[in-house]
């Protein structure tokens, strides 16, 4: 989220990301849910979904975002809409479009949605429902223009990795044929099932380079069109994002089984108990539980980040990203090239860059059948509660 | 006096900008998909009154008659060009 003007107060959870269930009818391989979703079946009910809404926003959440999986799946989706309507949420849907229908898009307008963000997996029917799974894209298409027909600003976001990173031109051509306001081109972030497939994914350093050029080009060409967002990839960077804008800085995500996360990759963190929104408020949980200040501010800091002169502007970048990566949450992102752990990105991006050995490992689909067999391991004999 | 907008014209808040205020951060805000603004009391005061129905020149005469004190025209106009640079507000359709 952008604000312009410096704060000096404690921070607020502005943004709530409402992952209402991890079903899917789309089976991308770079998800960045958690693997073991096949385990999250004991969802939040409507009304409690409700009592997080209310709770988020008395602490002054105002961006909500109702994600998954894929949102459409809950039945009570257009309840939820109107219940955060009437809290005075900016309301946003992130989806792919698969379960949707014109009824549904003007449902949705009717309980007072504000936004849609309509993802597409390439710009080409074929790459599309190859990354997807499904054939979605001509519906899609179709949901994309309905969108503007309905009034919504739409955002269209695309996930970018080598498969569809040369294709940014046709993606921004394609873009504004619809009409759209804004174009996330986002890059894939390693987490989930995204790292699990991180050797398919990662695109080469020429690619990135091309890439970005090509988005730059389009910025000015459609300069108070439509406006493009282009997240560079950071794994191709020396320096960490400010992931989260901090950790419990402005982010609160909340799983589908209640867990309460910084972000929503954080349930891979290790030493962490996840507040659960059936046991704690969500004024606890933000204000007083261990998990959200286990990172915040700086006090956690270990060398390099301790004493670095950039810390306040990328807190020493992921703490998922330095966990899965070094073995230890505390330390500097190691995408940052003061990291003594950074020469382990420079040699996968090398090793992206290197085209024949690649590719032999089939891409890993994301849905249940799969998690199930990858994370049976993980699963407690009893059941998550 | 303004790039974009002359005395009768008459400017109203983009479709894709809501505009509230929000007791939490103590000001009015514009937001946007996944976004927010932050606004000023200066700012908000002429983008309450940026309702689609007064002109810029009943605007700035609404905001004399609050402000008295202030010679305020200059200001006005360039915080809709500001306003409408960043596609927070356009003008009426017709």
């Amino acid at each position: 989220m952008t604000t312009n003007g410096s704060d000096t107060s404690p921070p607020k959870p502005l943004w709530l990301l409402a992952e209402l269930t991890y079903k899917c009818p789309l089976q991308c391989p770079y998800c960045s849910n958690p693997m073991d979703i096949a385990r999250y079946t004991d969802e939040l009910s409507t009304e409690e979904w409700i009592r997080v809404f209310k709770e988020a926003r008395a602490l002054g959440a105002v961006q909500l975002g109702f994600s998954g999986g894929e949102a459409l799946v809950r039945k009570d989706l257009e309840i939820l809409i109107a219940e955060a309507h009437k809290l005075g949420y900016y309301t946003n849907l992130l989806t792919s479009g698969v379960g949707m229908d014109e009824a549904r898009i003007r449902a949705f307008k009717q309980a007072g949605l504000d936004h849609i963000q309509v993802s597409f997996q390439a710009s080409s029917e074929e790459l599309n429902n190859y990354i997807a799974g499904n054939n979605s894209f001509e519906h899609k298409l179709e949901m994309a223009r309905l969108v503007k027909k309905y009034d919504y600003p739409m955002v269209l976001c695309f996930v970018l990795h080598r498969h569809n990173e040369d294709q940014v031109e046709q993606i921004l051509e394609m873009s504004h044929a619809l009409e759209a306001d804004y174009v996330e081109l986002a890059t894939t972030q390693y987490y989930g099932w995204a790292l699990h497939n991180r050797e398919q994914l990662i695109p080469s350093q020429a690619q990135v380079e091309a890439a970005e050029a090509v988005a730059h080009r389009y910025q000015e060409k459609y300069k108070g069109k439509m406006r493009i967002f282009y997240v560079v990839p950071d794994y191709h960077e020396a320096r960490p994002k400010a992931c989260m804008n901090g950790w419990g800085a402005v982010f609160l995500t909340i799983a589908p089984d209640g867990t309460a996360l910084p972000c929503h990759a954080a349930s891979e963190l290790p030493g962490l108990t996840f507040p659960n929104v059936r046991d704690h408020s969500i004024e606890w949980i933000w204000n007083d539980s261990n998990d959200f200040n286990k990172f915040r501010g700086f006090g956690w800091m270990k060398e390099p980040c301790r004493d670095c002169s950039e810390k306040e502007k990328d807190f020493g970048g992921c703490r998922c990203q330095a966990y899965l990566l070094t073995g230890d949450a505390t330390n500097a992102d190691p995408v940052c090239s003061k990291s003594p752990h950074h020469e382990q990105m420079v040699k996968l991006v090398n090793q992206a860059n290197m085209e024949p050995k690649r590719d032999t490992a089939p891409l890993v689909f994301r849905n249940m059948r799969n998690s199930k067999k990858l994370t049976a391991h993980k699963w407690p004999t009893t059941s998550k509660a | 006096m303004s790039n974009h907008f002359k005395a009768a014209d008459i400017p109203q808040i983009s479709a894709t900008f809501r505009f509230q205020w929000e007791e939490a951060q103590g000001c009015h805000v514009l937001l946007y998909p996944e976004g927010m603004v932050k606004l000023n009391p200066a700012a908000s005061e002429i983008l309450k009154r940026c309702d689609g129905i007064n002109s810029v020149d009943l605007i700035i005469k609404d905001l004399k008659s609050a402000y008295p004190d202030a010679d305020l025209d200059s200001d006005v106009y360039h915080f809709l060009d500001t306003a409408y640079d960043n596609q927070w507000i356009r003008h009426k359709s017709a």
